[in-house]
């Protein structure tokens, strides 16, 4: 559910062994899509990123693990912020790289 | 190994048995530091000083790995090697940068030690790219070439590698440390917004020596380096400089990140006590274990004797002809040609800034290209600017229309150094992890705004320079135009200064009003210069009309309406 302001929050980090953007799905799984990753309340986001950042760390998985932002436009979920959308898609100056150029 | 045989070819510095096993014995290190922190062994937090110190950063979408070229002077075999690893573990093409180097943007983790073996081949490395020590030394892209050439800053920046890689009071400075050498009437390097500036000069017998200039820097706290001492004799040349480095590693401050430079030093002390203290220092270490030998000098100058020359006239009877031909070539040969010192020899400059492309990225195919005729036309041999283009310092004059029929058939023809269109920009949001705002839109906007060559050589020389954070990668403070890319409540707006100037006649630009949205900043970019051209005078650059009628009628032509 969406915390009272609306603003819901989704957990990236960088996979340690290439770098690859992730994002922290539902059931705890890092995958390679943000259409994939949970998105939690400001109250489900505060343990749920200290659960990953322990998970990732522990297990070399990931590094620099941190909650952002998420807001609904035309019904999809996108990143409010213009960097974790470029992170999630890939540079906006070529749109043959990244995961946009997977989709 | 395929290393660069000295003689038939331009000066490349070629690794001895020393350099070569030290090289190499840092690729293993790494590739055992890497392997203990994928078995965790090492944590994120003792690793990244590591990685860094191998030139390895975690940017937006993956490492980015900095290799360094040092001076910025490199062969088309390295630049070969380039283009492969950029094939191999790359996405197929590379960032030449302000600091002279090369970046890959989608590197692995895991590959990055069989890269740097790579490099290695070739005598490359990615040391001293990143973390708080003596960085890859820059220099004037013409080095060597150039006819206002006084002294070769190529001798003394080898001479400095060779000195900072491995000294241990340099490994954990206050923050990084970099230095500029030039040795031209013209400064190309941008000496004085450097932590260290140096002007290579000779005084009246002939001898080399050093002006130095101490405390430049651009980012959050723009400085001009201040004048220390306007002569240090060549042997006294390193023992001058560790006496600077050795008052920073003193003083500097080591609380506060954002007052670490050494340009927060020498303001915060003065520069009457900070000269005090370097004096002190050099009195102390000079004698005969910091004198530089002339021996040492003169071994390492042979590295960079001048290419077999052939005896040619001065100008070239096929070169006119082409250019009387040819009114695109001809452009071209204005404007990004450059005259040598050597009888019927020129320099060129390849833009890495097409019309609309991003400043200083070139795929792997066109690195390979240009290796190619680098070997051709340049006897094998070429350099990135720190204006992100690539330099063939010794072009036959008859040639430079073969040479540039095959850059144009590439692509890499364009005619704007030094004019609009020829934008410095950092890579900004769309890679960096540490910027604000997109920076290669901006470039890809104005570029196509201003691509007209007829247009670009009325404008003139005109430099613009654009960053997407306070950091200053793009050094926006000294572009004629500057131009900073901030976030405000989420959206991208970018601050417009003017009147930087990078040249000896250093200038920081000043800001011109309130940061405008990326439409409003290329339409008011565009008033800018009409502003301009409406009110210069005969022969007057943008700085100088700048100067002559100060900030007002620019101001109020963006900001009339307000």
């Amino acid at each position: 559910m969406p915390s009272p302001d609306g603003t819901l929050h989704a957990i990236t980090a960088n996979r340690l062994r290439d770098g690859v953007v992730v994002f922290l799905a539902a059931g705890g799984a890092w995958v390679e899509s943000f259409a994939d990753a949970a998105l939690l309340t400001k109250a489900e986001a505060e343990p749920a990123l200290a659960a990953a950042k322990a998970q990732a760390e522990g297990d070399q998985f990931g590094v620099d693990v941190y909650a952002f932002e998420v807001e609904r436009a035309d019904g999809a979920a996108q990143p409010v912020k213009m960097r974790e959308r470029i992170r999630a898609l890939g540079p906006s100056v070529r749109l043959d790289l990244g995961k946009q150029a997977a989709a | 190994m395929n290393h660069i045989a000295p003689g038939a070819r331009a000066g490349i510095y070629h690794y001895d048995a020393i350099d070569r096993r030290f090289v190499g014995e840092r690729v293993e290190q790494f590739r055992k530091q890497v392997d203990r922190r994928l078995a965790g062994e090492l944590t994120e937090e003792e690793f990244k000083p590591i990685r860094l110190m191998n030139g390895l950063y975690l940017q937006l979408h993956a490492y980015m790995l900095r290799i360094a070229v040092p001076y910025g002077v490199m062969s088309a075999v390295q630049l070969r090697k380039l283009a492969e690893i950029g094939r191999t573990y790359d996405k197929g093409y590379g960032h030449f940068t302000t600091r002279q180097n090369l970046q890959y943007n989608w590197i692995k983790l895991e590959d990055t030690p069989a890269i740097l073996n790579a490099l290695a081949d070739v005598d490359m490395h990615a040391l001293q790219t990143s973390g708080n020590c003596v960085r890859n030394v820059t220099t004037d892209q013409f080095v060597g070439a150039a006819k206002d050439e006084v002294v070769d800053g190529r001798v003394y920046a080898e001479i400095l590698r060779q000195w900072t890689t491995l000294h241990p009071e340099f490994t954990y400075l206050p923050r990084k440390f970099k230095i500029a050498i030039s040795g031209a009437a013209s400064d190309r390097a941008a000496v004085r917004v450097h932590d260290v500036g140096l002007l290579a000069r000779r005084n009246e017998a002939g001898e080399a020596g050093f002006t130095f200039y101490v405390g430049g820097g651009l980012g959050r706290s723009p400085f001009i380096g201040k004048l220390v001492r306007e002569w240090v004799a060549e042997e006294d040349f390193v023992a001058y400089l560790e006496a600077i480095l050795r008052v920073y590693n003193q003083y500097g401050r080591r609380d506060n990140i954002y007052k670490a430079r050494i340009k927060i030093l020498v303001h915060e002390l003065g520069l009457e006590k900070f000269k005090a203290e370097v004096e002190e220092e050099f009195a102390r270490l000079r004698g005969p274990k910091y004198r530089l030998d002339p021996a040492i000098v003169a071994e390492i100058r042979t590295h960079f004797a001048p290419p077999p020359f052939e005896d040619l006239p001065e100008t070239s009877d096929a070169l006119a002809r082409a250019k009387a031909e040819n009114p695109a070539f001809a452009n071209w040969v204005a404007v990004n040609v450059a005259e040598h010192k050597a009888p019927g020899y020129a320099i060129a400059t390849i833009s890495l800034k097409p019309p609309g492309g991003i400043p200083g990225d070139a795929t792997c195919d066109q690195m390979d290209l240009i290796a190619d005729l680098a070997e051709r036309y340049s006897f094998g041999e070429l350099r990135v600017s720190h204006v992100q283009n690539i330099v063939l310092a010794h072009v036959k004059q008859d040639e430079l229309f073969a040479l540039w029929q095959q850059l144009d058939a590439a692509g890499l023809g364009t005619a704007n150094a030094g004019l609009i269109g020829d934008i410095i920009a950092c890579p900004g949001l769309d890679y960096c992890a540490l910027a604000n705002a997109r920076s290669i839109p901006l470039a890809q906007a104005l570029s196509a705004r201003f691509a007209d060559p007829v247009r670009q050589r009325t404008i003139g020389e005109l430099g613009i320079k654009i960053s997407g954070c306070i950091n200053a990668c793009g050094h926006h403070h000294v572009g004629a135009i500057g131009i900073l890319g901030v976030d405000k409540k989420g959206t991208e707006f970018y601050q417009i200064t003017v009147g930087g100037d990078p040249t000896l006649t250093t200038a920081i630009g000043d800001i011109l009003g309130p940061s405008l949205t990326e439409e409003e900043t290329v339409d008011a970019i565009e008033a800018i210069v009409e502003v301009y051209l409406a009110h210069r005078t005969e022969g007057e650059r943008f700085l100088d009309t700048l100067a002559r009628v100060g900030h007002g009628p620019f101001k109020e032509r963006i900001y009339a309406a307000d």
